[in-house]
């Protein structure tokens, strides 16, 4: 029975001539019946994601090939609805509208012209928070994975600002980034920080490492803390110097749990919504998609089903490109986390 | 070399003293991180406890200290209703819970446990369903939802919060149940226990701390939940992440800080007592299948 808890189904296909025959057999059956069991433990859970997940986003594609019914925004004339093809879709790629006189580029201010630009402030925002917070995790959590007496109240503390709901850290921090706000009067600035672009951007940015990096360091720390400690004593009987010990023993170890880390991260600074929603309402270069496609809601729920829909396309594409190409397989280390002991 | 030509006693003290300024150091970053991750945390209980005249006092310490805004917050009269908001978010929250726990714990035990073909890209869906953007549900739902009447219903909350909290659930019970020794289940039936006596007596009271990290966590994100309870709330289900960012304050153009202070307290020491209690649970489920 114990030998259940091993993972036989890819032992076992993989090389079909090392087992004897009949366990062979024995194996096939018990395959074939956990088999049974399984799918009535997991399809209830399956058909639920299907309801909750699959419908509305099959749901959305669907949408996003139908007009919208009502007066067009721009031209002022009433549409009146039906099968739109593409026209969603380029709607928002290239950022045409129509007007009286046919397809032309969408004015300025519309949400129609705002495609490229939301899609620049979403990568913007995710390069530069997760890039942040990769390097102030890995360093918290170095700090952390030392032996020093108060290390638990460290590891407690820094969970405080991963249990405080998005909402509350944006208002938080809208209220330290204030004019009059503590901000200003501790570095003795008189900046209008969700007035303009950049600073719009950089207390959105400081708001999100805040939050976020202690999730980062603690998933760093668990991957720290698998790599067994001798090898560090053998590299240092070698003579390794620590910024060897580093880069040769550390990062090659910690890379698996970094990289799923890491996409974690990217995929929800993705879809980053609260934090901009709530600081600045995406004025001055903070309107991420998620931010468009709220907007458009309102305006047109076939045009944001299409919006919807490129988002989660572009997602999809960023998590295959972690996936397949820098080896960030988090499907991989969790089927295996059993026998990584 | 050079050590070798030292007395011994001034090697050690040397090594000591190495030690002594690693360990200083790493005593300082810790204050470092410390300070960075509570400070405007607590800059919030400064500010919530504070009068509202002194809304921008920098004093770092507990000044001009107050209970109003406390009670502005619980107050009525500006059009807020944050006692209703708290049971919303109560309701939806535990709902969402309890029933992706009720799913989850099933789907969990055979990913864990059983054998079977697909199992890789099962948990490879219920994976990507947890990284899904809120968005692309956001949209179909709010036309569904209006088109049948949901609109301003609680289950028009919970529906959608499923939707990450379920993967989430069935991921971490995943990797809990994985590490569990089940050997013992056997045992126990060695020594004569029925199999659902070993299940009850064994398994249950192993697998029980597993569940209840996991509802925590389950619960912290639905009560977190921000851009579905945004679009798909009314007044009267309006939860407390979307009442504290638009909160209504006496002035119609003035934000009244030191209230939405008050209220994110409020929402946030449950909270934050819950992490510190059970802190290196939440850590090990956090943690758990993402990296072992």
């Amino acid at each position: 029975m114990s030998m259940q808890a091993e993972p036989l189904t890819r032992r076992g296909k993989k090389d079909p001539g090392t087992g004897l025959e009949n366990k062979e057999v024995g194996q096939d059956r018990k395959q074939k019946t956990q088999g049974r069991a399984a799918a009535l433990l997991i399809i209830p859970s399956l058909i639920v994601l299907g309801i909750v997940i699959v419908y509305p986003v099959i749901d959305a594609i669907v949408m996003s090939l139908q007009k919208d019914q009502g007066l067009d925004p721009v031209t002022g004339s009433f549409v009146a609805g039906g099968f739109a093809g593409l026209y969603n879709y380029i709607h928002w790629i290239f950022q045409q509208c129509n007007t009286p006189t046919g397809q032309a580029s969408c004015p300025a201010g519309t949400l129609g012209s705002q495609f490229w630009s939301a899609t620049g402030t979403t990568f913007l925002l995710t390069v530069i928070t997760v890039a942040l917070e990769t390097v102030i995790g890995f360093w918290m959590a170095i700090i952390m994975s030392r032996t020093f007496r108060g290390r638990s109240a460290l590891r407690a503390a820094v969970l405080v600002p991963w249990a405080i709901p998005t909402a509350v850290t944006a208002k938080l921090w809208f209220f330290i980034f204030a004019f009059d706000g503590i901000a200003n009067t501790l570095f003795h600035t008189s900046i209008l920080w969700t007035g303009s672009e950049g600073p719009a951007r950089a207390a959105i940015i400081i708001a999100d490492v805040w939050k976020t990096t202690p999730f980062m360091a603690l998933l760093i720390l668990a991957g720290l803390q698998m790599i067994p400690n001798d090898v560090y004593e053998a590299a240092k009987v070698d003579g390794a110097t620590a910024w060897q010990r580093f880069t040769q023993i550390t990062l090659p170890l910690v890379k698996p749990a970094l990289m799923v880390a890491i996409l974690f991260r990217t995929l929800d600074a993705l879809r980053m919504y609260d934090l901009p929603a709530i600081m600045t309402a995406g004025a001055n270069g903070t309107t991420t998609l998620s931010i468009l496609v709220v907007n458009q809601i309102r305006i047109g729920f076939n045009s944001a089903a299409a919006l919807s829909t490129i988002t989660f396309l572009i997602i999809f594409i960023v998590a295959f490109i972690f996936v397949r190409f820098l080896g960030a397989n988090a499907v991989e280390s969790a089927t295996n986390s059993g026998k990584a002991k | 070399m050079s050590v070798a030509t030292l007395d011994p006693s001034a090697a050690k003290s040397v090594a000591r003293r190495r030690e002594r300024w690693s360990s200083s150091r790493t005593y300082i970053s810790a204050a470092i991180i410390l300070i960075w991750c509570l400070l405007p945390f607590y800059w919030m209980l400064v500010t919530a406890f504070r009068d509202v005249g002194y809304t921008f006092d920098p004093t770092p310490w507990f000044t001009h200290v107050t209970w109003d805004n406390f009670t502005t917050v619980f107050s009525e009269s500006l059009g807020n209703h944050f006692a209703q908001n708290l049971l919303n978010s109560l309701i939806v929250s535990s709902v969402t819970t309890a029933v992706a726990l009720l799913f989850g714990v099933f789907a969990a035990y055979a990913l864990a446990r059983l054998e079977f073909r697909f199992k890789f890209l099962v948990l490879g869906f219920v994976l990507g369903a947890s990284m899904f953007p809120g968005v692309a549900i956001v949209t179909p739902l709010f036309q569904l939802f209006t088109n049948i009447g949901w609109m301003g219903t609680y289950q028009a909350l919970i529906i959608p919060n499923i939707s990450f909290v379920l993967p989430l659930t069935v991921y971490t019970l995943t990797s809990f149940f994985r590490e569990m020794p089940w050997e013992l289940e056997e045992a126990a039936r060695i020594d004569g226990c029925t199999q659902g006596e070993a299940f009850r007596k064994v398994i249950m009271p192993l697998a029980a701390p597993a569940v209840f990290t996991t509802a925590i966590l389950a619960f912290i994100g639905a009560w977190n939940e921000f851009l579905i309870a945004s679009q798909l709330s009314s007044e009267a289900t309006k939860t407390v992440t979307v009442a504290i960012a638009y909160f209504a304050g006496s002035q119609p153009h003035q934000e009244p800080y030191t209230a939405v202070m008050a209220a994110g307290t409020v929402v946030t020491i449950p909270l934050v007592i819950l992490v510190l209690v059970f802190q290196r649970k939440i850590v090990a489920g956090l943690t758990a299948g993402a990296v072992k």
